[in-house]
């Protein structure tokens, strides 16, 4: 369970995150979604305690995560958005430096780092340095890492940015396993079909802020589930319609090429900011 | 539970350190091995310095400063692009370990480095036949040494703000300590407000302290307590600023 109170960040004048007030209930997978800047990555470094929130409060498992650290520690693994394996080891030893950290007694460490190397299928490469590894590879053998100690809810941070379609998939069925077997999982994404398919509860931000919040289907509900895309003139048109029916009757009204499809969360965002993510 | 988490941090650098020593060993015989030619065969044949010769004067002066460089590089630069590029502090950050525990952790790792160091510079040196005594608190104002530079190590990383300025700092303030605090020469003989202030600095405590070791003059007190006060305060200092660092 991850309870935020007013969760605040500034850094000197700009607002990183701005008043954050967010549960996110036990076992469920939630992803905060939002463009570049929106205050993802600072929202989960406060929650990790990687940096100090300016006002607010956070709890995690009921631990406050600016005063009951080493608590927060045990409860929570971290998957950040940048590579920060250690280079110079090989995936085993990676994996054993963080079942060290957290003090994992020697034959339990052996045994789940053979368990975690086959769950991320890594075992055949378990003894190369990480620096020869590809992308997907490093980020599922930070995955296994964070989940060294059995941590209970798990922080990923743009978990699949810069991965092919396939890889990305891998990593949607871990995340996916993970969470059958009871872990919570905060993602934060800006790939939209990530959210969709994988969350059972989006947080769309922007700039700092929480514009919406609600399942993907209740958001698209909120602003209508049928688009009408126009391609009249220079811009292409968009409107959202709560029924098909009025949307077909809105299309009859329009001259050119008319597309009506269902609403996706790109279609949420962009009615709720009035521009697209990654703008 | 500081005894195991401190022992963590050293076993990673140990491991990253049996793994590149050969490399280490090369590197670090190239340095002393140029020292020793310029100044024991080549500058220093037939100086006499304090009735010795110059290769048993300029010997533990070179211990001294291989020592200080050796560990200061070895804990400042790799904890600093830890921190600031490759981002694996955090890896340390977000563990259940105390500063503490991490601080001693990398400063012996960096004290392990400096000695084996010290110790191929020794091996030199009596290939180059110099005649040294050494005993234990030889090896105890060398582990100081190490101990205290690892730990000014620590400051320098988690304080200073980027590469280019973790470079500056070596240049302005190891690089003249390495010249200048009695491992060349005496500083007796640099005029009086130098003097003073070289006085002060760790290394020229060290480069004494080691000299008259290696003369057989036996142990200087004061220069030893000076060496630990330095460790003691600069590992203190090291403590705290990896406790504010978030
Ligand atoms: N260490 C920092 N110092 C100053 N500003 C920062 C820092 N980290 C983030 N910011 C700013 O905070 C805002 C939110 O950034 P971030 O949380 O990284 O967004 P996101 O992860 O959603 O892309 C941005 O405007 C960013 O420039
Ligand atoms: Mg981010």
């Amino acid at each position: 369970m991850i309870e935020l109170r007013q969760l605040t960040k500034h850094y000197g004048n700009i607002i990183a995150v701005a008043g954050l007030d967010l549960h996110i209930e036990k076992g469920e997978i939630f992803a905060l979604l939002g463009p570049n800047g929106a205050g993802k990555t600072t929202t989960i470094r406060m929650l990790t305690m990687l940096t100090k929130p300016t006002g607010g409060t956070a709890l995690i498992n009921g631990y406050d995560v600016m005063r009951d650290l080493d608590r927060v520690k045990k409860e929570i693994g971290v998957v950040p958005q940048h590579m920060n394996l250690d280079q110079e080891l090989t995936a085993r030893e990676n994996l054993e430096l963080h079942g060290r950290l957290h003090r994992i007694p020697a034959s339990r460490r052996q045994e789940r780092i053979e368990e975690l190397l086959d769950y991320v299928e890594l075992r055949e490469r378990a003894g190369d340095l990480v620096n020869k590894f590809s992308g997907g590879m490093k980020r599922r053998l930070m995955i296994a890492r964070a989940l060294m100690h059995n941590p209970k809810v798990l922080f990923l941070d743009e978990p699949t940015v810069g991965l092919d379609p396939q890889t990305r998939r891998k990593i949607w069925d871990l995340i996916r396993r993970m969470n059958s077997e009871g872990m919570t999982v905060l993602l934060t994404t800006h790939y939209i079909e990530e959210a969709e398919v994988l969350c059972h509860r989006v947080g769309i931000m922007d700039k700092g802020r929480l514009i919406a919040l609600g399942t993907p289907r209740e958001l698209k509900q909120k602003v209508g589930e049928v688009v009408v895309e126009s391609f009249g003139g220079k811009d292409t048109g968009y409107k959202l319609f709560p029924s098909r029916d009025r949307a077909l009757a809105y299309a009859g009204q329009l001259d050119g090429n008319v597309l009506i499809r269902e609403a996706n969360l790109e279609d949420v965002f962009v009615e709720l900011t009035g521009r697209k993510v990654g703008d | 539970m500081i005894e195991i988490d401190f022992y963590t941090v050293f076993w990673r650098e140990m491991v990253v350190f049996r793994r590149t020593f050969v490399k280490f060993f090369a590197s670090r015989l190239v340095s002393p091995l140029l020292y020793l030619v310029a100044f024991g065969w080549g500058l220093g044949r037939g100086i006499q310095m304090n009735g010795g010769n110059y290769l048993e004067f300029v010997v533990p002066g070179i211990i001294a400063l291989s020592a200080m460089n050796t560990s200061f590089n070895a804990v400042g630069v790799s904890l600093n692009m830890s921190r600031l590029y490759h981002k694996t502090l955090e890896e340390y950050l977000i563990a259940p370990i105390s500063a503490g525990a991490f601080v001693l952790g990398k400063v012996l790792a960096g004290t392990v480095r400096g000695l084996v160091a010290s110790l191929i510079i020794l091996v030199l040196a009596f290939v180059f036949g110099a005649h040294l005594a050494i005993n234990g608190w030889f090896f105890l104002v060398v582990i100081l040494t190490c101990f205290l530079f690892a730990a000014l190590g620590v400051v320098a990383a988690m304080t200073i703000n980027s590469h280019e300025d973790m470079a500056n700092f070596a240049t302005f303030v190891i690089l003249p300590m390495s010249f200048l605090c009695g491992t060349f020469f005496s500083p007796d003989r640099l005029p009086g407000a130098i003097a003073y202030i070289i006085e002060v600095l760790p290394l020229t405590h060290a480069s004494h302290a080691l000299r008259a070791l290696a003369r057989g003059d036996g142990l200087l007190p004061v220069s030893l307590a000076v060496l630990a006060g330095y460790a003691a305060v600069l590992f203190v200092a090291g403590v705290m600023v990896v406790k504010r660092v978030r």
